[in-house]
């Protein structure tokens, strides 16, 4: 009986949370296999560093990303970039809403300073465009079998592929509602978005020579914005399985003391 | 401390002797560990290992994060980002604490219906279990308010949505309601008072925990055949028990082990699962989310709560008896409490003179209902609330009611036990004929 309750206790779990997931979002969201996946699954670098170019070239002149430190970028587990680049990148980044900025503000200059590495992507609200530093956390692309979402331990929650399928899913349709152009898109929750189509393939020239066609720069700029998210991904994961291996191990001696322990109270025999 | 008949603590050593005369902690550590426990504890009886467990996590993990966190609401949600990206292990302490919260839960639900499966809560239980649900009440709102301490989008909609049901409350809702958020709306007051109120809670819950162990230390423990210990001799006890030191606390630590290599792998796999991705958006007083759902743990009671509309008869009824005092909302309101009080009450809402649910023939199908029904009202409190959700909704509230108040004051008189074990020696030689000397 009391087995029983406690797996009906895991499944309705899974279930509520599942459900509780499911109900925010709506749109067609397509699976994507990224690198990062699974309990084992790592950033790609070189990937993530052309999902880095194609933010800054096209993402950054209308969203910002306020939460994530430029210095970041030189860790382990991220883009890793070298420290003498990174202060290079940091130094030409654009500051493309000074509003929104002000703690870059020089006053003797009336202008915002150079960044520096220590300092965060710039905040850009000019355009009211989201703030994109957790947004591959802040959207669920897919709920699993029967809206379960226990699939996350092996895909994630489908931030990333939410990125890729708005990246991706622009049909060419247009329609002016109240002064506001939307673009008809299969993968946001009303079926019209307000972003006009941002890549259409061959936006970036990337350094390392890869493809650039519209869905590789859609996956590289989304599993670049899962990094600027979780940037601790990485490490987290090889801590969860550290803390897994080693539990079990404690955990199987202190079964086998258990057993021995009770035997003789339990009337059975041990060979330990 | 009193209870079974068992060995006490005698010093020895000149320096324990002193100590002991002086302040007796040796003998209270001494009779704490080594309690005499029924040896027949089958594998539902190490919940409680598991909620200890789970406080000391949340309370180590939660002081760790309060020397990061700022509660402003300008600051909070960017403090909680500098504790995820600058703070040294700060991602894994905020999703330990996160995901703690959950198991936390998990363990209680399994505790309280251990307790209510095997009648821990009768007589002379009856005040462990109280104290343990003014603790299990004290823990939702420290969960609570906990989730509002990152301020993000579902934090600030869930704060508006429950302190509203306070509003509910005719002629004096709203004045509480203002005076609970320390001002007319969730904002920098409401977030300065429950991180101060998530702070101290736990500690309230320790003490809590305290008298909950004292009490079934001075009773003993429950066990699954509910058959009590004998304490006519030091000599009888011993043959039904073995002390909790350490036939218990290994036990114990190897099924704490186990529910761990779940949790870490939660933790470090998919710790964002149990959470909702709104919640990694900024909270913003503008923008209503298009559905605001608490967290896993609160939903059968949000079910409840949502399950009363104003088309339900009986709710038009006590709002036609009342003159409309008792309107669908408030009468919602009181459902939602009034299921936590039904499971308060049990003690004397149980008539049946034996304690255990494995000899109730009747009883143990109308508990399996129940445990169902738990699972069901938990699934339809995540799902919207419109086309047949609503009736799902109102007949698994209505049937948490009719168990506690109607079916198991009617069992008692008319359901026919089945004879219990004697003692806890001859259940225990049943199971493990070896045993037997």
């Amino acid at each position: 009986m009391m087995k029983k309750l406690t797996l009906s206790a895991l499944t309705a779990l899974a279930l509520s949370t599942g459900g509780a997931i499911a109900a925010g979002e709506g749109g067609h969201v397509h699976d994507v296999d990224f690198s990062f996946e699974g309990p084992f699954g790592k950033f790609d670098q070189m990937q993530l560093q052309r999902g880095l170019q194609v933010y800054t070239e096209v993402c950054s002149a209308c969203h910002g990303m306020k939460f994530v430190p430029i210095r970041t970028l030189a860790d382990e587990g991220g883009p890793a970039l070298p420290e003498d680049q990174v202060r290079a990148y940091a130094a030409q980044l654009s500051v493309n809403d000074e509003a929104s900025n002000m703690q870059l503000f020089d006053y003797n200059e009336g202008a915002a300073r150079p960044l520096t590495a220590n300092d965060h992507f710039p905040a850009n609200n000019s355009q009211n465009a989201p703030d994109l530093s957790l947004m591959a956390k802040a959207r669920a692309g897919f709920h699993g079998p029967y809206g379960t979402g226990i699939n996350q331990f092996l895909k994630g929650i489908g931030g990333p592929e939410h990125i890729v399928s708005i990246l991706t899913g622009y049909t060419g349709e247009e329609k002016v509602e109240a002064g506001t152009t939307y673009y008809e898109n299969t993968a946001f929750s009303t079926g019209w978005i307000a972003m006009a189509p941002p890549l259409y393939g061959e936006d970036v020239e990337y350094a390392d020579g890869h493809s650039n066609e519209l869905h590789h720069e859609a996956e590289d700029v989304a599993a670049f914005l899962m990094w600027a998210a979780e940037p601790k991904m990485m490490a987290r994961k090889r801590a969860g399985f550290m803390a897994v291996t080693f539990l079990v191990l404690l955990t199987s001696l202190l079964y086998l003391t258990n057993k021995k322990l009770w035997a003789p109270h339990k009337g059975k025999k041990t060979s330990l | 401390m009193s209870g079974i008949p068992h060995d006490h603590y005698e010093p020895k050593t000149g320096f324990t002797k002193a100590v002991e005369s002086r302040l007796p902690i040796i003998g209270l550590i001494h009779g704490t560990l080594m309690i005499p426990t029924p040896k027949n504890l089958n594998w539902m009886w190490i919940w409680g290992i598991v909620l200890a467990f789970c406080l000391g996590l949340q309370i180590v993990t939660g002081i760790v994060l309060v020397m990061h966190y700022t509660p402003h609401v300008d600051m909070a949600f960017a403090s909680v980002e500098h504790i995820m990206r600058d703070v040294n292990g700060g991602h894994m302490l905020r999703y330990l604490h996160a995901n703690g919260a959950s198991m936390f839960f998990f363990a209680v639900y399994l505790h309280i219906f251990r307790g209510l499966y095997y009648g821990s809560y009768k007589a002379p239980r009856e005040i462990t279990w109280i104290i343990g649900m003014i603790i299990y009440l004290l823990m939702m709102a420290t969960g609570f308010m906990g989730y509002v301490l990152p301020w993000g989008q579902m934090s600030f909609w869930g704060a508006t949505v429950i302190t509203g049901l306070f509003g509910a409350i005719p002629f004096v809702g709203e004045p509480i309601q203002t005076w609970l958020l320390g001002g007319p709306a969730v904002d920098n007051a409401t977030l300065n008072r429950f991180f101060s109120l998530h702070y101290l809670l736990p500690f309230v819950i320790a003490g809590l925990v305290i008298v909950h162990i004292w009490a079934f230390h001075t009773t003993g423990n429950n066990n699954p055949t509910g058959v009590e210990v004998r304490r006519t001799s030091k000599a009888e006890a011993k043959k039904d028990t073995l002390p909790f030191w350490p036939y218990f606390v290994i036990k114990d630590l190897f099924a704490l082990g186990v529910v761990l290599v779940v949790f870490f792998a939660v933790v470090g796999f998919m710790p964002n699962f149990l959470g909702h991705p709104d919640n990694y958006l900024e909270a913003n007083p503008l923008s209503t989310p298009a559905h605001i759902v608490p967290e896993w743990y609160f939903l059968p009671f949000y079910a409840i709560l949502r399950a009363f509309t104003a088309d339900v008869w009986a709710v038009q009824a006590v709002s036609f008896i009342t003159g409309g005092i008792v309107d669908a909302k408030f009468f919602g309101v009181l459902a939602m409490f009034g299921a936590i009080i039904a499971m308060a009450l049990v003690p004397w809402l149980d008539t049946s003179s034996v304690r255990s649910g494995k000899y109730r023939p009747m009883f143990k199908w109308w508990f399996a209902l129940l445990a169902v029904d738990f699972v069901v009202l938990m699934w339809v409190g995540a799902m919207p609330t419109d086309g047949i959700y609503p009736y799902i909704s109102l007949i698994g509230a209505t049937y948490w009611f009719a168990y506690f108040f109607v079916i198991l004051p009617l069992l008692g008189v008319i359901e026919k036990p089945l004879p219990t074990p004697a003692t806890i020696e001859e259940d225990f030689a049943a199971h493990y004929p070896g045993a037997a000397e």
